[in-house]
């Protein structure tokens, strides 16, 4: 090993006036780590239904300045697309991610949205993805880097969109976690776990805000109502259960 | 980076009398703590998860040899590699080796601090490599070969008059007759100048804001995007960073980030919160095919155990800047190093000296705000005192302000006396000036005297009021 590495080491060791741990200090620590114990977490998501924990991840990404449209099944997804980039005077030419659950939704309906599944390379305007959680606390999406999710799409092109399933908002950055660890199970992590919570922005010259400094000008989010929990809520006649 | 902390008088002087200067710290003085408070308003929990903070970090310092060990062999698992760094030119050597064995001659950057800290840029320019700064702050204070002021905004200093002028002066293609007058042109100007860069980049440098022991990842926080652009592109990413960044879990790390941005600049989240683990997994459309860990201690390991060990726990929000009236006028640049404000004011010196630094932890007024908002609470008055002491101990401040200082503590251990002279000064400065009730010029006060009046005393001293209300007596 390095001398560097050992200097430093044998610096912090000697700075705590003790050797190394030993192994019953190891394990304990060990077990904090593997305990994953949450720290505080602040009550304004967690203590909501279902229903108003989706409001409050739309109401917070809009705050940030994220656009949001919603619409009932995966076959609206399309024209809910085609519609924001009329309005936004946007090319109907995407690249979207070759994600395996994006293939539910029917895009040949709409013959006019041209679609490149890929990467995004540099002359790519518009991105579309899914995203692995959405998080109502501050209104963030979280997207994780694999060979279905490429991140560069979440970063090159000047408009993202994203198509978020209503039973993929949770509470907490700790909750979008815990949806990672079981989907990772034993195998390592992602390369990137990207939090996203509204579009580029700066205030770096006289502390004006700007948006798309370098990532995209624009997040839009099309959120899909129809999933597993929001049918059970329709079930439940909107009664506001406890989710 | 070279420091000129030596000369933090002439150069808070100087800031003084700066008119861009003042005028753009004016609107930092003001946005920054109002959006700090009012996120802090909207966040119940907030004052509690500063305590869970503090706690975290505390925890994580007293068993540092471990967690470091434990993040290192999680980042070989997951493909990359740590070089650690016991000083700045053991930092930079190590970048140089991985940038010159990729070939590489062109470095994007996203803003780090420990890169600052290290002079990286001047050593790839000396070896033939380009740095390009890619906030766009950094960016800005590159082209005019300046060191940031801030730490969260390197160009706070600049207003958008003397941005443009820069743009116009180094962007050479661009049409001389464009229009460059509002920040949203400036953006717009930068965005395109840089993302061909982006693009080309052989290495991408980046800092870190924690360092997560568990899954050996390391997290950037920022707005612009330029740090994940900077970090997916190239071939290679290198992370520049420091031992006291580690904390144990993901859970450990997301208490943190809820105090980061609302303690920053007010906002809720910032834009990306961006979690790297090792390189391009086997199938992946992007990402580097290198991971490296510049891991820098630089003087802080020597710091746990001592009277500063605290001042570890920070995380770079820069809420003691953004609260400090001395730095709201001098400005960043008056401090002379990376580090301004309170928190430079205690860091610099544990890592460049006090010989070196000795004004910072002067330039206070003891007021505690920066205290009152750090969100790890760093207790900063009280470790500037401690470098005071050390410099009267160690004899480094200048004989006419040491003496004084032992006449005036030989008086104060002498209460009798002390409360007679108290008396008999100001009923003296109380008599001299009754007329005007205020003084233009006094002796052995010129540094008062010299901007403003001094107002008059009343004519008794406080303790000889008291006394004599005490004794039943009333008015004056």
């Amino acid at each position: 090993m390095s001398q560097a590495r050992e200097g430093i080491l044998a610096t912090i060791r000697n700075s705590l006036g003790r050797g190394r741990l030993n192994p019953n200090g190891e394990a304990e620590l060990r077990a904090r780590v593997a305990a994953h114990r949450r720290n505080l977490v602040p009550a304004r998501a967690t203590a909501l239904s279902e229903r108003k924990r989706v409001e409050l991840f739309v109401a917070m990404a809009e705050e940030v300045q994220a656009t949001v449209t919603r619409v009932c099944f995966p076959a609206a997804v399309p024209e809910a697309i085609a519609r924001y980039l009329a309005a936004e005077n946007l090319p109907a030419e995407l690249v979207m991610a070759p994600d395996p659950s994006l293939d539910e939704i029917p895009w040949n309906t709409w013959p006019l949205l041209q679609i490149r599944r890929g990467r995004a390379e540099a002359e790519d305007r518009v991105s579309v993805t899914a995203c692995h959680a959405a998080i109502a606390e501050t209104g963030t999406l979280m997207l994780i880097s694999g060979a279905h999710t490429p991140t560069t799409l979440n970063f090159l092109p000047e408009t993202h969109i994203a198509v978020v399933r209503r039973d993929q908002v949770v509470a907490t950055y700790e909750d979008g976690w815990d949806r990672l660890r079981v989907a990772a199970k034993s195998e390592a992590l992602p390369r990137a776990v990207n939090f996203i919570t509204g579009p580029s922005r700066t205030a770096d010259i006289e502390q004006h805000i700007e948006l798309g400094a370098h990532g995209p000008r624009r997040l839009h989010i099309v959120l899909v109502e129809d999933s597993q929990a929001a049918r059970s809520e329709a079930n439940e006649g909107h009664s506001g259960s406890a989710g | 980076m070279l420091a000129t902390s030596r000369n933090f008088e002439a150069a808070a002087q100087a800031g003084l009398a700066n008119q861009n200067l003042q005028r753009a710290l004016g609107l930092a003085r003001t946005g920054f703590p109002l959006r700090r408070r009012l996120a802090v308003e909207r966040l119940p929990e907030f004052e509690a998860l500063r305590e869970t903070g503090r706690s975290i970090k505390d925890h994580t310092l007293r068993h540092l040899d471990f967690y470091l060990e434990m993040y290192e062999s999680q980042v070989v698992a997951s493909g990359g590699k740590v070089h650690w760094a016991r000083t700045s030119e053991e930092a930079c050597a190590a970048v140089l080796q991985i940038c010159r064995s990729a070939g590489a001659k062109l470095v994007t950057k996203g803003k780090s601090m420990v890169a600052e800290e290290v002079g990286l840029n001047d050593v790839l320019e000396a070896n033939d490599i380009t740095p390009v700064e890619t906030d766009l702050g950094e960016y800005i204070i590159q082209l005019r070969h300046e060191p940031p002021s801030h730490i969260i905004a390197p160009a706070i200093h600049l207003v958008k008059e003397q941005v443009a002028e820069t743009f116009r002066a180094e962007h050479h293609a661009l049409d001389p007759d464009r229009l460059l007058v509002e920040p949203r042109q400036m953006c717009d100007e930068a965005r395109s100048v840089l993302r061909p860069r982006f693009l080309a980049a052989d290495v991408g440098i980046t800092g870190a804001n924690f360092l997560v022991a568990e899954t050996g990842s390391s997290i950037i926080v920022t707005n612009e995007g330029n740090g994940d652009l900077t970090q997916t592109l190239p071939r290679i990413h290198i992370v520049m960073t420091s031992i006291e960044k580690l904390v144990p879990t993901f859970e450990d790390a997301a208490t943190l980030l809820r105090l980061l941005a609302r303690s920053a600049t007010g906002q809720e989240f910032s834009s990306y919160t961006t979690i790297s683990t090792g390189p391009r997994r086997a199938g992946d459309l992007d990402g580097p095919e290198q991971y490296h860990v510049i891991l820098l201690d630089n003087g802080r390991s020597a710091m746990i155990g001592t009277e500063f060990q605290d001042m570890l726990r920070c995380i770079r929000c820069s809420a003691c800047m953004n609260h400090c009236p001395v730095y709201a006028a001098a400005g960043g640049h008056a401090y002379g190093w990376v580090y301004p404000g309170p928190m430079g004011a205690v860091l610099t010196p544990s890592l460049i000296g006090i010989e070196e630094a000795g004004h910072l932890p002067n330039a206070s007024t003891f007021c505690g705000r920066c205290e009152s908002v750090c969100p790890v609470k760093i207790p900063l008055p009280k470790m500037m005192r401690h470098w005071r002491e050390r410099e009267y101990s160690k004899k480094l401040s200048p004989p006419a302000y040491r003496s004084g200082l032992a006449a005036w503590a030989w008086v104060a251990r002498r209460p009798a006396l002390y409360h007679a002279l108290a008396e008999i000064a100001s009923r003296a400065l109380g008599w001299a000036g009754r007329g005007r009730g205020r003084f233009r010029t006094l002796p052995l006060a010129a540094g008062w005297t010299g901007v403003r009046d001094m107002p008059a005393p009343e004519g008794r001293s406080f303790h000889s009021l008291w006394a004599h209300r005490q004794k039943g007596g009333t008015g004056r």
